[in-house]
């Protein structure tokens, strides 16, 4: 018995198989993981995403902290509403979890931390809070419904009173707004358009009904990790971990080295694994049949080192199997992975493989 | 429920077996296993003309989530496995004892050392508890 979003009950009528999920009972998919990738694809699937966890940071010295805490830097939030993506890393330049922070007030942020780190995310943070007077407030009053695909936006914005609509229509990607008690913002983890909403925990199961009725597809965490994978976005916990930092894995875009005067945790790690060079992050599409799977070996003709396979699966878009992995510098073009004690060729490409229904990778 | 036909015979890993002409049989996998799977993505069939031990780790099932080896339910011979599974993996979860047969299989074991529909039933009731 694992812990339940306000919306397991729905899952549950919906036929939905659930599994556990960092403690959670989650839905894995409600029939077809292949049927609800398509949806969000082509037209509009809804998430609960109610698992992650809502964490407010309030005080006036909250800018100052975040951009202590946070790889990314948050000065770089002008507007409010405004999200940034980034990792929370530790002295040695582990990554602890990837997040989002919005910038909701002067004396404001709002973090998204995921679901399986949270205790150890909400330790860390309070650990470093106080010394900035930083209240740290975990909402777990709020659930969350991620609604994505080409027709997400406006699907969604129906469930807000009419003459909130167009605000919320306009906002751009990675922004958010409060409305009312919700808070909406154009944010997602499929490649595609959409919006993440957080909502009162009590207003959950009545969205879910209206955006059921509006035709938008409940969709499980099996496809949302199809969908992630080829939107060549990470995963914590298979993509990166406190055992690995950002640059090696693929998300040294994330990082904020500049100003070269801001001391966040982790930077003095950071900028000697740049002096020295790490290893390098990629996409794979396998070029034979069969499925990439995480910790399948990598091998590059020429390097004695081995790379691993960190996330791989089938992707329903492009009917090939494609990876996210972690390989020695001056690996080729192509390389050869081991499934089940084969060697099979797979292509090095660059993510995404996928973005707003498009295959961005040549088969 | 899972749909168990009466007529077939079944393991404990979830393949059935149908008898069928000339000493042969039809392997597969039960609904309950492609449904547990979920979407299959890619299937890997024995040659024909391998010859096979029973229990023998013999074909692979692959669905968006995981691999499942499929162990073959009795020894014998290969002669002859379901092509069609190459290119539309899906046959298995659409019609599991139909079209999504894996491999036939010329056998002298005696089917009867298996389990029946009814065995197989509280077997997955028992699983389940």
């Amino acid at each position: 018995m694992g812990l339940k979003t306000p919306l397991y009950g729905l899952h549950v009528e919906q036929g939905a198989k659930i599994v556990d999920f960092g403690g959670w009972d989650m839905p894995l998919h409600y029939g077809s993981q292949i049927e609800e990738h398509h949806a969000v694809r082509r037209d509009a699937g809804m998430f609960d995403v109610s698992h992650m966890a809502v964490v407010d940071l309030t005080g006036g010295r909250s800018r100052e902290f975040l951009r202590v805490l946070l790889a990314n830097d948050v000065a770089r939030l002008k507007e409010f509403g405004k999200a940034l993506y980034t990792c929370m890393l530790n002295p040695d330049g582990g990554v602890i979890d990837d997040l989002i922070v919005y910038f909701v007030a002067d004396t404001w942020y709002r973090l998204v931390v995921n679901a399986g780190t949270r205790d150890k995310d909400l330790a860390w943070i309070r650990s470093h809070a106080a010394q900035f007077d930083v209240a740290v407030l975990e909402r777990t009053d709020l659930a969350m419904i991620a609604v994505q695909g080409p027709n997400a936006r406006r699907k969604a914005a129906e469930l807000l009173a009419p003459a909130q609509q167009p605000a919320a229509l306009e906002l751009k990607p990675f922004s958010g707004a409060a409305f009312g008690s919700w808070f909406v913002a154009r944010t997602g983890y499929t490649g595609e358009d959409g919006f993440e909403i957080m909502m009162p925990a009590a207003d959950a199961a009545d969205a879910w009904r209206r955006l059921l009725d509006g035709g938008v597809k409940p969709a499980g965490l099996g496809a949302r990790d199809t969908l992630r994978l080829e939107a060549g976005m990470n995963l914590y916990g298979n993509d990166m971990d406190e055992q690995h930092h950002p640059l090696e894995s693929g998300l040294a875009w994330t990082v904020a080295f500049e100003p070269l005067v801001r001391e966040f945790i982790g930077r003095a790690a950071l900028s000697k694994a740049r002096r020295e060079g790490c290893d390098a992050f990629v996409g794979l599409l396998l070029e034979e049949r069969g499925v990439l799977r995480s910790h399948q070996r990598v091998l590059a003709a020429g390097l004695d080192a081995e790379g691993m396979v960190t996330s791989g699966t089938f992707s329903p878009t492009l009917n090939r199997s494609i990876a996210l992995a972690r390989v020695p510098r001056g690996t080729g073009a192509a390389v050869q992975v081991e499934i089940r004690g084969k060697m099979h060729a797979a292509r090095v490409v660059r993510p995404p493989f996928v973005r707003h229904g498009k295959a961005l990778i040549e088969i | 429920m899972s749909n168990i036909p009466t007529d077939l015979h079944y393991t404990k890993s979830h393949e059935w077996v149908r008898r069928i002409q000339g000493g042969a049989v039809e392997i597969g996998i039960t609904d309950h296993a492609q449904g547990a799977l979920g979407d299959l993505v890619f299937v890997e069939v024995p040659d024909a003309g391998r010859t096979l031990r029973a229990g023998e780790a013999c074909a692979v099932v692959e669905s968006v989530k995981a691999a499942s080896d499929v162990y073959s339910p009795l020894a014998g011979k290969v002669v002859a496995n379901n092509a069609a599974l190459a290119a539309k993996p899906e046959l298995l979860n659409q019609d599991p004892y139909g079209e999504g047969w894996l491999f036939r299989l010329e056998t002298a074991a005696d089917v009867g050392t298996l389990m029946s529909a009814a065995a197989y039933a509280s077997f997955l009731d028992d699983e389940s508890k």
